[in-house]
């Protein structure tokens, strides 16, 4: 693997070995001191060219606790607004001595040119409403931890699908982990095209309620014109919020995930959200474990150190 | 004098191919004789059996000039025509300032005269800067010899102003050239709406955008009787509705680009923007639609829509790219390549289509008599897709096996390429 740009197409065995040493990355975090001097001498440039709190955060903890130095670049101060071509960005950063680029950016397939332009290893840290591969990793890790494997699992995806890079993610790797998911959404919140997803679609989220093991909730994303595509929110919340009272109705092993940042209210209730059953916490703490697995094998350090 | 034969050549006359090899001599510019075994005049040249017939005329061609001379400009987009085969482009006026009275429209005919390697033809605005307010000055324009009026870009949305401009330009004879997306429908999608757009999370343009501008146009060219143009059909419901009017008799023509015979939106799937453009590739489905539509006559024309950029503006991720790719130097080789036409099939929708659409009287046309603006091509040969005579490079094509070589091009009955190579100097037409 040189690059973690798509959960499309990734073998089970390369998701298994990821979601492995991440179990072991999970065990350093524990520890008193929760650092390794595995990528010691490595610099990893973060190049978050859309606003993001969390994700960089927590690629920066895991980049850190790996003994690696971070450079990171911010598109608000940078000369992209003075009308630099991305290209020249990158060959610029990369003449600083990046070994490896995280990328986000508000557009599909960014990551993808990052990688051709540097020729360096390069993760996807979101792309436009396509990929955020390391979301998928986590959310499956975080899947993995609660049941012992996703074999057999069967999953909802609820909400804004069409603008949801978490879902594309999570679609595929839950999928060739040998999950079921069905995705749950208004119409005009799904893609237009799906025939060849590895997923069914039900509009019904009371339909698939009681016969899932996971409910997946994702956040109704008002920046990408996800606000505009339902008549109202107070609608919006009755059909496919995850409302305390549809809680009520899932079975009591079923668990409930959510990306994060949750918006309380529309959908997913405070009481479900503050309910042990919902692992968002777990999550984000399961993110810097993943990030750091894929920090790990791109940049090809060693465990024996 | 100047004089030239071109010898043993399939000849591609306005009354069809001549039968065998013929030769053809040009004398101060114009056709002198078409026949077997002509005495030679001038310089001979062996065509070997490639054809040669009326050099080829764009429709729909971005010179860039005025405004944007860093992508191209009215030398360098000559010499891609030239490159092409072309004897004559016509301008589209997306210019900055656009093409919308007539002393622009008078502007860009006469810097192409000036360079001298092809024609240059000015197209003109429907709607005053392309704002879809109010006409442009459709008269001066008429008078300034534009007849093919577009807000090519945009589409017309308002069709009580598209209507008043068929009113207008039926009079005369002129034609409505619609860029057909319904801005709406479209919203702010980059790709075919599909599998490919649904599965890279881009927002789509569905195929209904570009029907239903056609199927209201069409229906305001009953209204109206005016002359009406689809611009760049890139779908299979485009081409039955342009079938269906075509079927009812109302005065409708229709193009396809090089890049939608060509491409579909597979590859569209890496998401390098040099495959962005609108219309955008569409399904499969589609390609073969359009080749279908091509080959049976219900499109009359291949037009390149050849929209140069400048690499800086493509060395960005999709959503923050230009749409638009050149295609002046290849369109005859992939017209050539995917379709399999007959000889007289392909100069009628490179050349003889286009100049009577856009009403060229000396294009179009390989008859004695008749000014020497003539391509020799041969259909076996190997394109030359190594580099290009563009400003710009963002060609699909570049490093691509097409067959089809544009050996030689004739224009006003001078050699602008020979051999496959420019004769123009380097930087020296200016």
């Amino acid at each position: 693997m040189n690059s973690l740009l798509t959960m499309e197409g990734v073998e089970r065995a390369t998701l298994d070995g990821l979601l492995d040493d991440a179990d072991e990355f999970y065990e350093v975090m524990q520890r008193p001191i929760p650092k390794v001097p595995a990528l010691r001498g490595k610099t990893v440039a973060m190049m978050f060219f859309e606003p993001s709190t969390r994700t960089k955060m927590s690629f920066d903890a895991a980049a850190k606790s790996l003994s690696a130095d971070v450079v990171s670049f911010s598109p608000g101060t940078s000369s992209l607004k003075k009308g630099e071509s991305l290209k020249d960005t990158v060959l610029t950063v990369k003449a600083m001595g990046a070994d490896l680029m995280v990328v986000r950016h508000k557009s599909t397939g960014a990551a993808w040119r990052v990688a051709e332009w540097s020729g360096l290893p390069v993760i996807n840290g979101g792309d436009g409403a396509h990929q955020h591969p390391t979301q998928a990793l986590l959310d499956a890790m975080t899947l993995r931890q609660h049941f012992g494997s996703l074999e057999g699992l069967r999953i909802a995806i609820v909400g804004d699908i069409r603008h949801s890079r978490v879902a594309r993610s999570d679609v595929w790797a839950f999928t060739t982990l040998g999950a079921e998911v069905t995705l749950v959404a208004p119409p005009t919140l799904l893609p237009p095209y799906l025939a060849d997803w590895p997923a069914t679609a039900n509009s019904n989220f009371d339909e698939v309620l009681a016969g899932v093991d996971a409910v997946y909730v994702l956040r109704v994303q008002a920046e990408r014109g996800g606000a505009s595509v339902f008549p109202s929110v107070a609608e919006y919340r009755e059909r496919f919020g995850m409302t305390d009272a549809r809680f009520e109705k899932l079975r009591p092993d079923t668990i409930v995930l959510h990306p994060g940042p949750m918006i309380r209210g529309i959908e997913i209730d405070g009481g479900v959200a503050d309910d042990p059953r919902c692992k968002v916490l777990e999550q984000v703490t399961n993110g810097v474990a993943v990030r750091m697995a894929v920090l790990f094998q791109l940049l090809g350090g060693s465990k024996d150190e | 004098m100047n004089e030239l034969t071109l010898q043993n050549a399939v000849v591609v006359a306005g009354t069809g191919v001549l039968p065998g090899l013929q030769d053809l001599t040009v004398v101060d510019g114009v056709v002198l004789d078409i026949g077997e075994g002509l005495e030679v005049r001038g310089e001979a040249i062996d065509c070997a059996g490639a054809w040669v017939g009326p050099g080829l005329v764009d429709l729909h061609t971005h010179l860039r000039e005025p405004g944007q001379e860093w992508k191209e400009d009215i030398t360098t987009g000559s010499r891609a025509a030239a490159a092409g085969g072309y004897t004559a482009v016509v301008a589209m006026p997306n210019t900055d300032p656009a093409i919308d009275s007539g002393h622009l429209a008078r502007y860009i005919a006469d810097r192409g005269r000036h360079v001298g390697l092809v024609e240059v033809i000015p197209s003109g605005c429907i709607t005053a800067d392309r704002e879809g307010k109010k006409l442009a000055h459709l008269d001066e324009l008429w008078n300034a010899g534009v007849t093919l009026f577009t807000d090519d870009g945009d589409s017309v949305a308002d069709a009580g102003l598209l209507r008043r401009a068929m009113e207008y330009l039926a009079e005369r004879g002129g034609v409505i050239a619609q860029h057909c997306i319904d801005g709406g429908l479209a919203g702010d999608g980059q790709v075919h709406e599909g599998e490919v757009s649904s599965r890279l999370g881009m927002p789509g343009i569905p195929s209904e955008a570009e029907e239903i501008v056609i199927a209201r146009d069409l229906s305001l060219v009953r209204l109206t009787r005016a002359r009406y143009h689809v611009q760049h059909l890139s779908t299979a419901g485009a081409v039955a509705l342009v079938a269906a009017a075509k079927q009812e008799g109302l005065p409708v023509t229709a193009e396809v680009t090089p890049h939608h015979l060509f491409f579909d939106h597979s590859y569209v799937e890496e998401s390098d923007p040099l495959y962005k453009m609108m219309p955008p590739l569409r399904a499969p489905s589609d390609v073969a639609a359009v080749r279908h539509g091509l080959r049976t006559g219900v499109i009359d024309v291949v037009a390149t829509d050849h929209a140069p950029h400048a690499s800086h503006e493509k060395d960005h991720p999709w959503e923050d790219s230009p749409f638009g790719v050149t295609g002046l130097e290849w369109a005859a080789a992939v017209v050539n390549t995917v379709v399999d036409l007959a000889p007289e099939e392909f100069f009628s929708v490179m050349s003889v289509a286009p100049a009577a659409i856009a009403g060229l009287a000396s294009q179009g046309r390989l008859e004695t008599g008749a000014p020497a603006n003539l391509v020799v091509f041969d259909p076996t040969a190997a394109a030359n897709t190594s580099g290009t005579q563009s400003r710009s490079s963002n060609a699909p094509y570049l490093g691509l096996e097409l067959s089809g070589a544009v050996k030689h091009t004739i224009y006003r009955g001078q050699f602008t390429v020979r051999d496959g190579a420019a004769t123009h100097q380097a930087g020296a037409a200016e």
